[in-house]
């Protein structure tokens, strides 16, 4: 058995509307049947683009969440079901280290007491003096120095404060970490350092770690399994060499290729599907598969209609696609015709314009759209077909609700001063 | 002659009682027309805030700017603030990093864009209407006559960029300076954006000037790099010299942190230690010996001066630079 199992996990969060009367008038189906499972002493990565459920999954094994449906299943034990008071100890099994160090940490308490509190909570150390011994010894460990203790959180770096993070996991001594974009606000070369730290850590210690980043050369770099995530579920699941060197489904495929390389000769060779649109709303998915809005090889059967399972093909390898055989063999072409072929061509594109380039409107580069199905991928200066008008009332992304604060005054755009 | 022409620009904050911090230390680079120059490096080192310089953007008190920028043969600096308010969002425009804050929340994008328009190219009404919605047709954004009418926060985040993006090219700028323009994206958003800045430039032969932290976007769009730390270029080059011959220690360090999507697994990073906090004033040495690896006596003996010692105009601010090209081996093919 797995350290760590999901089984048809759902958390749907209801959408109020009403003054008097809390009426729900719809969910955001924020994570939609995930099945997972986390060996003891791996890594299980999560990725996928904003919005797609991540953060929402990683607090719903913290159960900081309520779960709609499925069980989470800790050594054995389903957390789902336990009752609060039980729960709270289980917990402690469970740490969770955030992508912002700084708003994690009470910026009013320090090091040695942001790191006693929950060692206090669960009964870790006889004393003050036995705890502080080993704040020290782990502090020590994640590379901070000893007179940290006294200081408050302001009083370090950004790579510091994670490294603090980490401590504040690791003094109660967890079997799981979920560590949610635990680098994406540092600087690389400070997230060179934090990675390294969680690797080395989980050599000495047999950590196992749920990582969820949107990043997916650093999830690549520390995941031995990972999971992509689009929609509220999961699309594809591989050892991560294997999703590296085959990735089946079109979303992944288009992910990988999107990721930019920090290598020239790599750059220019390689051929980036690009998709159009940005993620639907997870409050109005799309139906059937929740990619066929922007899959580059949605077809007319069953994609708009059935939702596909992820299913295995071997190897540890799981697909959610109806198509993954006919896409892998080559059998099925994209079907959004125009400027495609590009997609799989190679050098040839870039030396020669795709056929059709002279007619066609220079500016119709993908658009964003929305829920609706729309232009096709296209790659380097092909164009894309026309567009189909995206919808847009569909906009729940996890960014746009940053549209809650913007700063009003301030800079303008260019120009308009 | 290059369109735009920064020599030895320096930017202090503080005085009169304040300390003085000097975010921009001497830093010298040329934008040629159709170019792609690159401005690289970490948090602080002072992109955003060279940018700004070259807009006149800083504020008016408590900042201090030197050096010389000239562009299309005009002094910017010395330039008559109502000449240089005209040139900007005309020949030179800017796209900032976040499109919500860019954007006036209150005002529909059309009349942000028609508004641009009025001023700058003189249109009025019905013309300038629809030379809005051809430029947000030119920029990718789908149904571009009901767009006009929605107000900023309705597009989502990858269109409001796009707009911003309409906006910055309504008057067709030789140059555009980017700031960050990809960082609050999704990655596919992201490469659809790069996509469109590289069409414009390939097309109108607009010049960017893109500023990033991202070494993976650097090396897909930049034709010339320059690397920034604390504030002074310590590396400049082609982009295809500077990556396959990386020669400061930082871009060094800053390449080997990087895990890449397609370096074999099981391979560590090799981080660069400490942090940008450690430093010493360029003024008195190598702002990076702290974390230098290849430190050695003559690094803190005044500031590094640029050399080309590997090749012509690949220029290096370094005393002991990265001379073997043990580097070049671990490309994967
Ligand atoms: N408490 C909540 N109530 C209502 N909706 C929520 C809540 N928390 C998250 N959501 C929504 O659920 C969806 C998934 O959000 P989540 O934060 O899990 O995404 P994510 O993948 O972590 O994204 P990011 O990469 O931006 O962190 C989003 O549409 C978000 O708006
Ligand atoms: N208005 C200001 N007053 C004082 N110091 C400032 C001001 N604006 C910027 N600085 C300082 O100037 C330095 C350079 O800042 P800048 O914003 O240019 O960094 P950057 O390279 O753009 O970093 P980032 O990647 O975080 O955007 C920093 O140390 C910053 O704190
Ligand atoms: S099921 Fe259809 S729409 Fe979904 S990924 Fe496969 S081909 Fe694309
Ligand atoms: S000058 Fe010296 S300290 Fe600075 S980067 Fe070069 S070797 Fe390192
Ligand atoms: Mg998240
Ligand atoms: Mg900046």
């Amino acid at each position: 058995m797995s350290l760590l199992e999901l089984d048809g996990v759902k958390v749907h969060f209801p959408i109020k509307k009403g003054v008097l009367f809390d009426r729900t008038v719809g969910h955001v189906y924020a994570v939609d049947g995930v099945s997972l499972k986390v060996e003891a002493g791996e890594t299980y990565g999560l990725v996928g683009e904003s919005g797609c459920g991540k953060t929402t999954l990683g607090r719903s094994v913290l159960r900081l969440v309520d779960i709609t449906e499925g069980s989470v299943v800790l050594d054995g034990t389903d957390l789902a079901k336990l009752p609060n008071e039980e729960m709270r100890r289980f917990r402690r099994r469970l740490q969770m280290v955030f992508q912002d160090p700084l708003g994690s940490l009470n910026p009013r308490q320090n090091i040695e007491s942001i790191l006693s509190e929950g060692m206090v909570a669960h009964g870790i150390g006889k004393n003050q003096e036995e705890r502080r011994e080993k704040i020290k010894a782990i502090l020590e460990r994640v590379g901070l120095p000893s007179n940290a203790l006294a200081r408050y959180p302001h009083e370090f770096s950004g790579g510091q404060r994670q490294r603090i993070g980490i401590a504040r996991a690791l003094v109660l001594e967890p079997d799981v970490i979920i560590c949610d974009e635990p680098v994406s606000a540092l600087d690389v070369s400070i997230q060179a350092q934090v990675v390294n730290l969680l690797e080395e850590l989980q050599e000495e210690l047999g950590l196992t770690y749920l990582v969820i980043a949107h990043d997916l050369a650093v999830v690549r770099h520390i995941s031995d399994v990972i999971g992509v995530m689009y929609l509220g579920s999961l699309v594809e699941e591989a050892p991560s060499d294997t999703l590296y060197a085959e990735p089946k489904h079109p979303y992944t495929k288009a992910l990988m290729s999107a990721v930019p390389v920090p290598d020239p000769e790599v750059e220019d060779r390689r051929e980036r599907i690009l998709l159009t649109g940005d993620l639907p709303s997870p409050a109005n998915p799309p139906t059937g598969c929740r990619f066929h809005t922007r899959c580059p090889w949605a077809q007319a059967e069953k994609c708009a209609t059935e939702r596909p399972e992820l299913k295995d093909v071997g190897g540890g390898h799981r697909v959610a696609c109806h198509y993954t055989a006919e896409i892998a063999s080559g059998e099925l072409a994209p079907t959004r015709p125009t400027g495609i072929e590009a997609v799989t061509e190679t050098e040839d594109a870039l030396v020669k314009p795709a056929e059709g380039e002279a007619e066609v409107p220079a500016a119709l580069l993908p658009a964003d759209s929305t829920t609706k199905p729309d232009a096709p991928a296209v790659k380097e200066k092909v164009p894309a077909a026309a567009e189909t008008p995206g919808d847009p009332a569909a906009d729940a992304v996890a960014k746009d609700q940053d549209a809650a604060t913007p700063e009003a005054s301030g800079k303008g755009p260019a120009g308009t001063d | 002659m290059s369109l735009l022409t920064v020599d030895e620009l320096t930017v202090t904050f503080g005085g009169r009682g304040r300390k003085e911090s000097r975010a921009v230390d001497g830093v010298s680079f040329e934008v040629d027309q159709g170019q792609v120059v690159g401005l690289v490096g970490e948090s602080g080192c002072g992109k955003s805030v060279t940018s700004l310089a070259l807009m006149g953007l800083l504020p008016d008190k408590g900042v201090t700017v030197g050096g010389r920028a000239e562009f299309d043969g005009t002094d910017l600096f010395t330039m008559n603030p109502s000449a240089r308010r005209d040139l900007r969002g005309s020949k030179m425009a800017m796209i900032f990093q976040d499109p919500l804050s860019s954007l006036n929340p209150v005002v529909p994008i059309g009349v942000q864009v028609t508004e641009i328009l009025e001023r700058h190219r003189g249109m009025k009404g019905e013309a300038a209407r629809k030379e809005a919605a051809h430029l947000l047709d030119r920029v990718g954004i789908p149904d571009p006559t009901r767009r006009l009418k929605e107000y900023p926060h309705q597009l989502s985040g990858g269109m409001r960029q796009r707009a911003l993006i309409a906006m910055a090219v309504a008057c067709a700028p030789s140059l555009l300076i980017a700031d960050e323009p990809t960082t609050a994206l999704d990655v596919t958003i992201q490469a659809q954006i790069l996509e469109l800045l590289k069409e414009l430039v390939d097309q109108e032969g607009t010049a960017l000037l893109m500023i990033t932290h991202d070494l993976g976007v650097v090396a897909g769009i930049c034709d010339q790099v320059n690397v920034l730390y604390a504030g002074k270029a310590v590396e400049s080059a082609g982009r295809r010299e500077l990556f396959a011959h990386p020669t400061h220690p930082y871009t060094h360090g800053l390449l080997g942190s990087i895990p890449r999507l397609d370096a074999p697994r099981g391979e560590s990073l090799k981080p660069i230690r400490g942090s940008i906090n450690d430093r010493v004033a360029w003024a008195d040495g190598c702002a990076f010996a702290p974390r230098c690896d290849r430190y050695e006596m003559g690094c803190l003996t005044g500031t590094p001066q640029l050399a080309e010692p590997r090749a012509a105009g690949h220029q290096v601010r370094c005393v002991n630079p990265v001379l073997d090209d043990a580097k070049a081996e671990e490309v994967p093919a």
